[in-house]
């Protein structure tokens, strides 16, 4: 499955965040969205889901456009999103959390049981019965990403899943994604650390003030210090 | 001690149907975040359709049959009308969703007179249930035993249905984010649908089990909603086991205090609410709400002071006005009298709303006890107007501080509905206290002295203490105390972080508004020569926010021109109809759907789309 | 003499859970401590027990040895303690000047005042405020169309406003630019230094920590588990294996 955007533009209200935006996304690869707080790397996800009010430019799965389509169809055709600040259900337990993210298999992309997530996020098993409010950060970015393959989704959105993490719980997250991606999954990773991207990615879209500047595999982006000084953070 | 048995075994029965009404408000409130004002109209509609299928199927099976039809009835209605109004203005400001509720609450009313006549209607009893249990001596009716029963057994089925069912895990996850859910692929849509349906199944349930008990009017509809939201406001908005708590609680208040007497019940309700809402301001099962700012319409711009040409504009405009009663006759100069009393109102509202950022529904309130201050005073101890136009502010100020003190630990929704509690107590104790008041009658003959009896000087005095106070309101939206207020709006965390205390600012400002809203109330009173305890009714309350959102929050000049444009248009319309509550109920429902950001805030957004369409010769693109 | 802020075993529990549990240090003025730790260590709930929105179960504050336990934010605030917020906290219907001139009407005693306009209130002294932190030429714009960045600054002048001694600030540079960052970070450390200004920050971008604190805490499930230099943390096997990870996240020491 591909996932592509063209010429994609974005607003806030009246703030115009993204200017034609080009990205895509296969099954099997892991991509990372590079770029500042505030450069619009959110809004590229949301846009994509069709959360956003005002969008103009073209969304298109495997060369069929998606950007008319509400967000609970977009997630229907195989497109799972795991937002930022994570957003679990607190009020509902972990087990709850994953009925939410229920859907049907598909025949283009990886099954998931929660048996299957529970072996790979060992502590969401523990956690089963309990709110997933009183979980700790890392914990809730897990059940994120566990309720999101509920869905089994061929590619995922995956919008900065290292944020406000312990360094080592970063370690953890990096080795979950890598799984998934053995699995046949494409992901979209988008990220402020170039470390963390560096452990994951095989691609690399670097974005800033809502414009791509780089597109180009990790090695190139490794290659070109400078443009690790003018756009990252670190 | 068998009497008081008795009485509580009858208090808990009266529980069954406000907790049937209150779960639906809160399902709906939970997953939507509508409040929908229209379901005592659902609970009224309920018991209507249960009179007329009940009388028309007869035999045991017939009656249970024709409740649960009823109820099924007013649920399928309830989705069409979640489908055909509410889908259209999920994305309005919250506000606007009370009130175009409200809008078909207004309409309801007359469809229900058109339909089934303005008479008291009493229906069959429950057959099987017509009996009475010898309870310690006292004999209680079974159908009320029925009735207990009911109350537990749907808190466990819904109980069973959030928990043990995907759809109900579903509507506990939108109630707790719908965005993501939607964008895990769950169709919002048809949830919304469905626990719009399934609320108010239950609210019309509640109301076609009353059948038996009490006859069937149709001024129900209001009376349960100012109890259910006394339910939920206790209970806590959003849950289902604080319904039933706070049902229970209040059912029983109002069982024991008829027992010691009858208007005490009010009082005990309110001091029961009081107390909840200092200890526990999101009530007993509730959680608070995220602390977002409510957008009450897209302010994109701050506020700023008058161009010279502006000041010019209003300079002109006051000139006109001062030279109005040389052009126009007595009618023409009484409806311009009520009209610049309007303003005052609007104006009032519309600081309190846009500068305080909190939005009343029960401003009334204040301008009632405007108008019944001054009323008493000129009954009670023959004051002149002078100093009657004093009383009156001086009651309101009094009555706003009080209640204000407790409202303005709210905000949002439960700001709202709380205002309107606060205001329909008062509405009882005018309606009520008989021989003060006049109750019903009024209190009549409360006419200004000789020297301002004449239309044109009546019309000149209430404008200039209109002129005065709106541009005095206005001044203090710009003043030192205006941005404190508006400061605690924007981020109450910041103003705190600076040493600024945002309860205080707003228990002030309401206290500001009621005052103004009170002098309204008086000059009305001495315009209309008497006073009804209309001018406290929700009516007058929604009068004011109509005409603040029709004008545009977030300019002074919006609630006056909201008031010229409301309170002519609907004078004119009044006097062409005997529906006046469908057509003014369907109006509202109208700008609503045309204007879901307001009329100011739908024409800014409209200019941004024509704006930002043009091909831009910005940077970066 | 005091210390400028003393806490005493400071200790916070939700229904049995403790968020933080006897944590205890001073800070000096002209003093800049970061406070470190894991998502979940309990570093807002410090934070926001300091400036009075949360009240501690248990444990003592003193500001100037002035016990301030149990006051809310605004008593705080007019203490001497300011705070800028890890989102920032600014009054977005306002223009940038207004925004520093309501943060002055407390300390005024006008925030009640009905006379005059706010416009002519405390008008030098919010252009030097703005100036401080670079932002006097945007004083007319409308504070909600500001770029994180800047809205960043602007927070700081209104912490400043009410001329504090503690300044709390949560994340500082979060979501800035990496020129913006060095540029706030290196404001801090002046004030710190030239009006013995007490700063405690929190932050998860280590290269700030380590380059300008001039002590860390490193907070873990509400305990403080190591204090010390930048140097000496870096190289504290306890602090890495909760918090700091493998290294693999942050920058090698600079030259």
């Amino acid at each position: 499955m591909k996932l592509s955007t063209r010429g994609l533009n974005a607003w806030y209200g009246p703030a115009h965040i993204l200017f034609n935006v080009d990205v895509a996304l296969a099954s099997g690869e892991v991509v990372a969205l590079l770029g500042r707080n505030g450069a619009g790397k959110s809004t590229l996800f949301r846009s994509v889901m069709g959360l956003l009010a005002r969008t103009s430019g073209e969304v298109q799965l495997d060369d069929r456009p998606i950007q008319a389509l509400e967000p609970y169809e977009i997630a229907r055709r195989g497109i799972g999103y795991v937002p930022e600040d994570r957003r679990v259900f607190t009020e509902l337990t972990v087990e709850e959390n994953l009925i939410v993210g229920q859907r049907p298999p598909r025949p283009d992309a990886p099954r998931w049981t929660p048996e299957q997530l529970y072996t790979i996020f060992p502590n969401l098993r523990e956690m089963r019965r309990r709110p997933s409010g009183r979980m700790s950060g890392g914990e809730q970015q897990m059940l994120t990403i566990a309720r999101t393959l509920m869905g089994n989704p061929a590619l995922v959105l995956l919008d900065e899943p290292s944020e406000g993490l312990a360094p080592r719980i970063v370690e953890q997250m990096a080795s979950a994604i890598l799984l998934m991606k053995t699995q046949g999954l494409g992901i979209l990773v988008s990220e402020q650390n170039l470390h963390f991207a560096r452990l994951i990615a095989d691609r690399a879209y670097i974005i800033e003030k809502g414009h791509i500047r780089f597109a180009g595999t990790m090695a190139e982006l490794t290659a070109d210090p400078a443009l690790k000084d003018a756009y990252l953070a670190l | 001690m068998s009497l008081l048995l008795a009485q509580f075994l009858a208090g808990l029965a009266s529980a069954a149907s406000l907790f049937l009404v209150a779960s639906g408000l809160s399902l709906i409130f939970g997953v939507t975040r509508v409040v929908n004002f229209a379901h005592g109209a659902f609970y009224m509609l309920g018991a209507y359709l249960a009179y007329s299928l009940t009388t028309h199927l007869t035999g045991p099976l017939g009656f249970w049959l024709g409740i649960l039809a009823a109820a099924l009835l007013s649920g399928i209605i309830g989705g069409v009308l979640e489908i055909l109004l509410l889908r259209r203005i999920y994305h309005a400001p919250e506000l606007f969703q009370l009130l175009a509720t409200f809008g078909v609450t207004l309409a309801t009313q007359d469809l229900v007179i058109l339909i089934w006549g303005p008479d008291d209607l009493v229906g069959p009893r429950a057959p099987g249930l017509t009996g009475a249990l010898p309870i310690l001596g006292q004999f209680l009716p079974t159908y009320d035993i029925f009735l207990i029963v009911i109350g537990p057994l749907v808190l466990c089925l819904l109980w069973l249905l959030l928990h043990r069912t995907r759809f109900g895990i579903l509507l506990r996850a939108a109630t707790q984010d719908r965005e993501m859910v939607g964008a895990l692929g769950v169709n919002q849509k048809w949830l919304f649908t469905s626990v719009f349906a399934l609320g108010v199944f239950l609210a019309a349930l509640g109301g076609a089990l009353q059948l038996p008990r009490t006859a069937v009017t149709h001024g129900m509809d209001l009376s349960v909603i100012v109890e259910v939201f006394v339910v939920v406001v206790i209970g806590g908005l959003g849950s289902v086991p604080g319904a039933f708590l706070a049902a229970v609680l209040v059912a029983e208040l109002n069982a024991f205090g008829i027992l010691i007497y009858p208007a005490i019940s009010l009082v005990l309700v309110f001091l029961v609410m009081a107390i909840v809402l200092v200890v526990r301001p999101y009530g007993l099962l509730g959680r608070r709400e995220g602390a977002a700012r409510a957008p009450l319409g897209a302010l994109l711009r701050p506020w700023r002071p008058l161009h010279w040409v502006g000041s010019l504009g209003v300079a002109v405009v006051l000139a006109l006005a001062t030279l109005l009663p040389f052009g126009l006759g007595r009618y023409g100069l009484g409806v311009a009298t009520e009209i610049l009393i309007a303003i005052l109102f609007a104006g009032s509202l519309q600081f309190l709303m846009s500068v305080g950022g909190r939005a009343s529904f029960g401003h009334a309130a204040y301008f009632g006890l405007g108008a019944y201050g001054a009323a008493l005073a000129v009954k009670w101890l023959g004051a002149p107007m002078e100093l009657a136009l004093l009383a009156g502010p001086a009651l309101a100020i009094l009555g706003a501080a009080l209640f204000g003190w407790f409202c303005v630990r709210l905000s949002g929704v439960y700001f709202a509905m709380l205002t309107l509690a606060f205001a329909q107590i008062v509405w009882s104790i005018a309606f009520q206290w008989v021989t003060v008041t006049g109750g019903d009658n009024g209190m009549l003959g409360i006419w200004p002295p000789r020297w301002a009896a004449r239309a044109p000087t009546f019309y000149w005095m209430t404008l200039l203490l209109t002129a005065a106070v709106v541009l005095g309101l206005r001044h203090l939206t710009f003043s030192p105390f205006g941005y404190a207020l508006r400061a605690a709006w924007d981020s109450e965390l910041r103003a705190e972080a600076q040493g600024l205390r945002p309860k205080r600012l707003q228990w002030l400002a309401f206290t500001i508004a009621g005052a103004v809203a009170g002098l309204a109330g008086a000059l009305f009173a001495f315009f209309k020569g008497s006073v009804f305890p209309d001018a406290i009714g929700i009516g007058q309350s929604i009068d004011g926010l109509v005409m603040v959102l029709l004008g545009g929050v977030g300019t002074v000049s919006g609630a006056v021109i909201g008031a010229i444009a409301y309170k002519a248009g609907s004078i004119w319309l009044l006097s062409q109809t005997d529906y006046s509550r469908l057509v003014l109920g369907l109006l509202i429902v109208f700008l609503v759907v045309l204007f879901p950001k307001g009329i100011a805030g739908s024409l800014q957004a409209a200019w941004l789309t024509i704006r930002t369409r043009r091909p831009k010769t910005g940077p970066g693109a | 003499m005091s210390a400028l802020l003393e806490v005493e075993n400071l200790a916070k529990s939700y229904g049995g859970v403790h968020a933080v549990r006897g944590v205890s240090f001073a800070l000096e003025p002209g003093e800049v401590v970061a406070l470190i730790g894991p998502n979940g260590a309990g570093k807002s709930t410090c934070f926001n027990m300091l400036n009075g929105q949360i009240r501690p179960s248990a444990g003592k504050v003193r500001l100037d040895g002035h016990d301030m336990t149990g006051l809310g934010p605004p008593e705080v605030s007019r203490l001497g303690v300011g705070r800028t917020f890890q989102i920032t906290a600014t009054f977005a219907t306002m223009t940038v000047r207004e925004n520093v001139q309501v943060s002055l009407l407390a300390q005024a005693g006008r925030a009640f005042s009905p006379w005059r306009r706010l416009a002519a209130f405390a008008v030098d002294r919010a252009t030097d405020l703005l100036e401080l932190v670079g932002m006097a030429e945007a004083a007319a714009r409308p504070a909600g169309e500001l770029a994180y960045g800047d809205l960043k600054r602007l927070e700081l002048a209104i912490a400043l406003a009410t001329s504090p001694r503690l300044l709390l600030m949560d994340e500082p540079t979060a979501g800035m630019a990496p020129g913006e960052r060095i540029i706030l970070m290196r404001l801090m450390a002046k004030l710190a230094k030239e009006k013995g200004i007490g700063v405690l920050f929190t932050e998860h971008d280590m290269d700030a920590v380590f380059e300008h604190a001039t002590r860390v805490m490193v907070l873990d499930r509400g305990q403080l588990i190591a204090t010390g230099t930048p140097a000496l943390i870096r190289e504290d096997a306890t602090v890495k294996a909760v918090y700091l990870g493998e290294g693999l996240l942050y920058g090698e020491p600079g030259p």
